[in-house]
C-alpha cells in the first residue's frame, strides 16, 4: 500500500514541481546550518519547560487531591488554574504574555518573549500534567496510603514513599505524550517573534520562494519526536511478557 | 467475670476499650464496646461480618475516629484530638486482611520502610533485622523479589514481618488469612503462634475457630457492634453462655468452618 501511494506521488503531474518547491537539494544545504542553529532555541527552551511542567504539575495534583481541611482554598486556586490553562488555546496564551505583559511596563518584570512565551507554555503544559499527575494519585487505592500509615509513616511521607512512585509509574506513558506535544508547540513562540527553527525555516522559505527549509524543520522536530515515542513505547511495555494482554 | 457486662477494661493493659462507639452515617457499627488486652496476652475478637471487628481494630490503630469512648495504649488516651496519631501507629503494628504491601518496593524495602522513615531504627539496622526475620520465617532469599512474584501466603507473612520488625507494643491482626488460599493459611498461622509464644501482645479478629482457641487467652464475641460475650477461648467456643454467641458458633460448624 504504502509502494502505491509512492508511484501515485511520483508519477503525479505535479510531482517535479513539487520536488523541486519542498525537497530541493541545494534549498537544503543552504538552510540546513540556519535552522538548526535555531533549532537549539526549541531544544533549550523544551527542556527548561518540561523540568518546570513536571514541578508545576506535580505540585499542583498533589495539592488538588489533598484531603486537608486547611488546604480548601489552595484546592480551589487548584482547579480554576487547571480549568483556565486548559480552557484556553496555547497559541492565544503565548500571544497574551508575549505582547500583553510588556504592555504593562512593569518594574522588574521580563519583557523577552522568549521568557514570557516559555512561561505561557509551561502555565499551559503544566495545567495538563497536573491533571495526568492527579489521575495517577487517585488511581493508587487507599489501603496504600492506610498501609503507609500503619507502618508509623505521617502523611507526607506516606504520599511521599507510597503513593507518587506508584502514581508517577503508572501515568508515565501520558506524561510522555504531553512531553511529544510541548516540544512541537516550542514552535509557537514564533507567534510573538520567536526566531527558532520554524519561524527561521519560514523566514528562508519566504526569501528563496522555496520550501524546502521548512521540511528541514520538520525533519528536525521527528528527531526529538520519534526518540521519544520509542522510549514511551519502551517504557509502557508490560514488565512480564507472560503478564501482557492474552493473545 | 466482673460486674458491669462482658467486657472488661480497667486501665491497666496494654489497651484499654472504653465505651467505645463509632458510626458511619446511620451505621452505629460500635455500640459502646469495653475490652482490655494485658501485656502478652492475645484477645481474639470473633464475630459474623459486619458484626465490628474490623473497625475497632481499626478504631485502635487510629485509622478511624471514634465518636464516643476513649482507647487508652499503656494507660495513656490515645482518642484525644490532641494526640499525635503518628507516635501512636508507631507503637502498634497492623496486618490487613489483603495484605497491602508496597507493590513498588521489594520484600526487604517493605519491611524497612516504615521504621527507617519514622526514625525507629537506623537503615542497616532495620536491613538486618530484616533479614534476621525474613531467614527465620523461611523467606531468606526472596528479599528481593517484588511482592507480586509472592504467593499470598508468604505476602501475609511479609506483612506480619513487616508490622512487628519495629518490636511494637502490640500487634492488630485483621482476619489476616481471610484473603488466603486455604491450603497457604497454615504457614500465616504457624508465624503467629510463634510471635505468641514470644510474648506478643495481640488483638486478633478471625474466623478461625480452632486457631482462636489454640492461640488466644481469651475470646471476645461481637455481634451488632456490641461485646456479648468474652472470656477464656476455650470456654466461649466450647461452651459459650450467651444463647447468640452459641447460634453464631452453631452456623459455623453448620458451615464446616469451625
Amino acid at each position: 500500500m504504502l509502494g502505491g501511494l509512492a508511484v501515485a506521488v511520483f508519477t503525479s503531474s505535479g510531482w517535479p514541481e513539487v520536488k523541486s518547491q519542498f525537497f530541493s537539494v541545494k534549498a537544503f544545504t543552504d538552510s540546513f546550518p540556519g535552522i538548526l542553529s535555531a533549532f537549539w532555541i526549541d531544544v533549550k527552551v523544551f527542556l527548561i519547560v518540561e523540568v518546570v511542567v513536571l514541578i508545576l504539575g506535580l505540585f499542583v495534583a498533589v495539592v488538588r487531591t489533598s484531603t486537608n481541611p486547611a488546604l480548601f482554598p489552595f484546592r480551589v486556586l487548584g482547579a480554576v488554574y487547571c480549568d483556565v490553562f486548559r480552557g484556553i488555546p496555547v497559541v492565544l496564551l503565548i500571544y497574551l504574555f508575549g505582547f500583553g505583559i510588556p504592555a504593562l511596563a512593569l518594574q522588574g518584570v521580563p519583557t523577552d518573549p522568549l521568557i514570557l512565551g516559555s512561561i505561557a507554555l509551561a502555565l499551559a503544559y503544566g495545567s495538563y500534567v497536573a491533571e495526568v499527575f492527579r489521575a495517577g494519585i487517585l488511581s493508587i487505592h487507599r489501603t496504600q496510603v492506610e498501609s503507609g500509615l500503619a507502618i508509623g509513616l505521617n502523611r507526607l511521607q506516606t504520599l511521599r514513599h507510597v503513593v507518587l512512585p506508584q502514581a508517577v509509574r503508572r501515568v508515565r506513558p501520558p506524561l510522555l505524550n504531553d512531553f511529544i506535544a510541548l516540544q512541537k508547540d516550542v514552535a509557537l513562540l514564533a507567534v510573538v517573534g520567536v526566531i527558532e527553527a520554524y519561524r527561521q525555516a519560514q523566514i528562508d522559505a519566504a526569501a528563496t520562494f522555496n520550501y524546502t527549509p521548512l521540511v528541514a524543520a520538520a525533519l528536525l522536530y521527528l528527531a526529538v519526536t520519534i526518540p521519544m515515542a520509542r522510549l514511551l513505547d519502551y517504557i509502557s511495555r508490560p514488565d512480564d511478557p507472560s503478564r501482557g494482554m492474552a493473545k | 467475670m466482673t460486674e458491669g457486662g462482658p467486657g472488661t477494661a480497667d486501665g491497666a493493659g496494654v489497651i484499654d476499650v472504653l465505651s467505645v462507639t463509632k458510626a458511619f452515617g446511620e451505621l452505629e457499627v460500635l455500640k459502646g464496646i469495653d475490652l482490655t488486652v494485658g501485656e502478652h496476652e492475645a484477645v481474639a475478637l470473633i464475630g459474623a461480618s459486619g458484626s465490628g471487628k474490623s473497625t475497632l481494630l481499626r478504631c485502635v490503630d487510629l485509622l478511624e475516629e471514634v465518636d464516643g469512648g476513649d482507647i487508652l495504649l499503656d494507660g495513656e488516651v490515645i482518642t484525644d484530638p490532641s494526640v499525635d496519631p503518628v507516635a501512636v501507629r508507631k507503637k502498634l503494628g497492623f496486618v490487613f486482611q489483603a495484605f497491602n504491601l508496597f507493590p513498588h518496593l521489594d520484600v526487604l524495602e517493605n519491611i524497612t520502610l516504615g521504621a527507617v522513615q519514622s526514625g525507629q531504627m537506623k537503615r542497616k539496622e532495620a536491613e538486618e533485622r530484616g533479614r534476621e526475620l525474613l531467614a527465620r520465617f523461611g523467606l531468606g532469599d526472596r528479599e528481593r523479589e517484588k511482592p507480586d512474584r509472592l504467593s499470598g501466603g508468604q505476602q501475609q507473612r511479609v506483612a506480619l514481618i513487616r508490622a512487628f520488625a519495629p518490636n511494637p507494643r502490640a500487634l492488630l491482626l485483621d482476619e489476616v488469612t481471610s484473603a488466603l488460599d486455604p491450603e497457604l493459611v497454615g504457614e500465616v498461622l504457624e508465624l503467629v503462634r510463634e510471635l505468641k509464644a514470644e510474648g506478643m501482645t495481640m488483638l486478633i479478629a478471625t474466623h478461625e475457630m480452632g486457631f482462636a482457641r489454640e492461640v488466644a487467652d481469651r475470646v471476645a464475641f461481637l455481634e451488632g457492634g456490641r461485646l456479648l460475650e468474652v472470656g477464656p477461648a476455650a470456654t466461649v467456643i466450647d461452651s459459650p453462655s450467651e444463647p447468640e454467641t452459641r447460634r453464631f458458633l452453631g452456623r459455623l460448624h453448620q458451615g464446616g468452618l469451625a
